[in-house]
């Protein structure tokens, strides 16, 4: 390398660059995210309440409410409203199990282009999928423990 | 014939013409500050196909024909087309030009591809391969975010230094026959590596390249940031237009009285949430439009136009590979 090349090391570079770029608004986003999922958990709840009234049972209603949330998210989804809660929201959407609808919808709608099968079968997951795997897994572990120490 | 100026450059005895340039945009880009420079636009992104895929083909279908058009020539009298895209094995350029049925060259150089399609397209007309030639590029976000990033509906942030791919293509008709704007040099990126990593901060993995082949060009052709009217890069953002002004202003060369970046230019960043700005072949690819025009209008006489490109494979990164940078410099003048 010459004398008029960038003759910057790697490291250097990367705190340049750091110095560069502007950062996320982290207090706005916490706000958001605390005031939006406060916001869908207190609809599950109410959701709750109200089955709980017609006496249900309690295994029944959080099912019932599980469902309902997640059916509500796949459809705002599909009608392209979900991308821009996520927007405004971030981990607020993201986090309560309406996220997790979205994020198995949307590649779902993304990719049902190439086909029932290699397309949407093939890709369903392929944001939910390390959720899905480890998570199953880390239940298995938790339940060995359980098994043992209780 | 050219004449090898240089290391890294080339200069044109007989400089070539650019005859004409057309683009082809989307909504988003028609709502921005450079509307009324673009030949056509669209208020759908599908562009009355049923796919990301199939929209963008028909961007680049349509910019084709317009350049053609706009210089008074039919197909026939293309001798080649030369194109490149985001998408994987370059579909949209391929499906694209089918139907013209001229010869053609497929390229990638990633955001870089309009200055690598600009560079060969000067090579063959200056070496006889024919009368005309058309360069092309082409990027749509859907598409793009599909590829490389994550589903359309999935609903996440983007990060501040997030660029936003531009939907939409550009063309310019490269030919022997004497017009007013020209190429008069070429200096040929190399791939510059300088350990970024993250995906979402394209214009800091292509900052090195642009101040590489800035520094190269400026030492080939003995000039320096003042002797031109304007450095137009492609995509860098305001991230990657802070980093390059830096790198630069180490080796003791001033660019931010004459740097403007594509890539900034196309879109309002504030309007339009765009975060660090436009990016994708046809970023640089659309502004052209407007550059040429400027060109023609006298406002500018000697320019340099940088497509910069991020060579991103989502592959390689998952496997922890770093995210080079290319950048291609087409120096274009207006004959006296």
């Amino acid at each position: 390398m010459g004398k008029r090349d960038i003759n910057k090391s790697n490291d250097e570079y990367a705190g340049l660059v750091k110095e560069t770029s502007p950062n996320s608004p982290v207090v706005k986003n916490c706000f958001r995210a605390f005031v939006s999922g406060g916001i869908i958990c207190c609809i599950g709840q109410f959701l709750l309440n109200v089955f709980s009234s017609f006496g249900m049972t309690a295994e029944s209603r959080n099912t019932l409410v599980s469902v309902i949330l997640i059916g509500a998210a796949s459809l705002l989804t599909g009608l392209g409203w979900y991308s821009k809660i996520g927007k405004l929201c971030g981990a607020g959407s993201i986090v309560p199990i309406t996220g997790f609808s979205n994020s198995v919808t949307a590649p779902a709608v993304e990719f049902k282009k190439e086909g029932f099968v290699l397309g949407l079968g093939a890709k369903i997951f392929i944001v939910a999928g390390p959720v899905i795997l480890y998570g199953t897994l880390t239940s298995i572990l938790v339940g060995i423990i359980y098994y043992f120490v209780r | 014939m050219a004449e090898k100026t240089g290391l890294y450059s080339v200069k044109f005895k007989n400089p070539v013409n650019i005859k004409a340039v057309s683009s082809v945009v989307g909504t988003k880009e028609a709502e921005g500050p450079l509307r009324d420079f673009f030949d056509i636009y669209v208020n759908d992104n599908l562009y009355g196909e049923k796919t990301w895929e199939k929209a963008e083909a028909k961007f680049v279908k349509k910019a084709v024909g317009e350049v053609v058009k706009k210089a008074a020539l039919t197909p026939k009298n293309i001798d080649y087309i030369l194109a490149g895209d985001l998408q994987n094995q370059s579909a949209a350029s391929c499906y694209g030009v089918k139907d013209f049925s001229r010869p053609f060259f497929g390229l990638y150089g990633a955001c870089s591809t309009f200055g690598e399609s600009l560079a060969l397209g000067s090579a063959l007309i200056d070496g006889g391969w024919g009368e005309n030639t058309v360069c092309g590029a082409s990027s749509h976000f859907c598409a793009a975010e599909k590829q490389f990033r994550f589903p359309l509906e999935l609903g996440n942030q983007r990060p501040q230094t997030s660029t936003w791919t531009v939907t939409g293509a550009g063309a310019a008709l490269l030919s022997k026959e004497e017009s007013p704007v020209v190429i008069t040099g070429i200096t040929t990126g190399r791939i510059v590596d300088l350990g970024i990593t993250d995906a979402n901060n394209m214009g800091a993995a292509m900052a090195p390249a642009a101040a590489d082949v800035l520094l190269n060009h400026f030492k080939d052709f003995g000039s320096k940031p003042s002797d031109y009217d304007k450095i137009f890069t492609g995509d860098l953002g305001t991230v990657g237009q802070e980093l390059l002004i830096n790198l630069l202003n180490e080796k003791g060369y001033d660019l931010s009285p004459n740097h403007s970046d594509c890539g900034i230019l196309i879109y309002d960043g504030k309007k339009q949430d765009t975060h660090s700005g436009g990016s994708g072949c046809a970023c640089s690819a659309a502004v052209f439009s407007m550059i040429f025009k400027k060109l023609l209008d006298g406002e500018y006489k000697k320019i340099l136009f940088i497509p910069t490109g991020a060579l991103m494979s989502p592959t390689t990164v998952m496997q922890g590979e770093n995210i080079m940078g290319i950048c291609h410099l087409i120096k274009i003048e207006r004959r006296a």
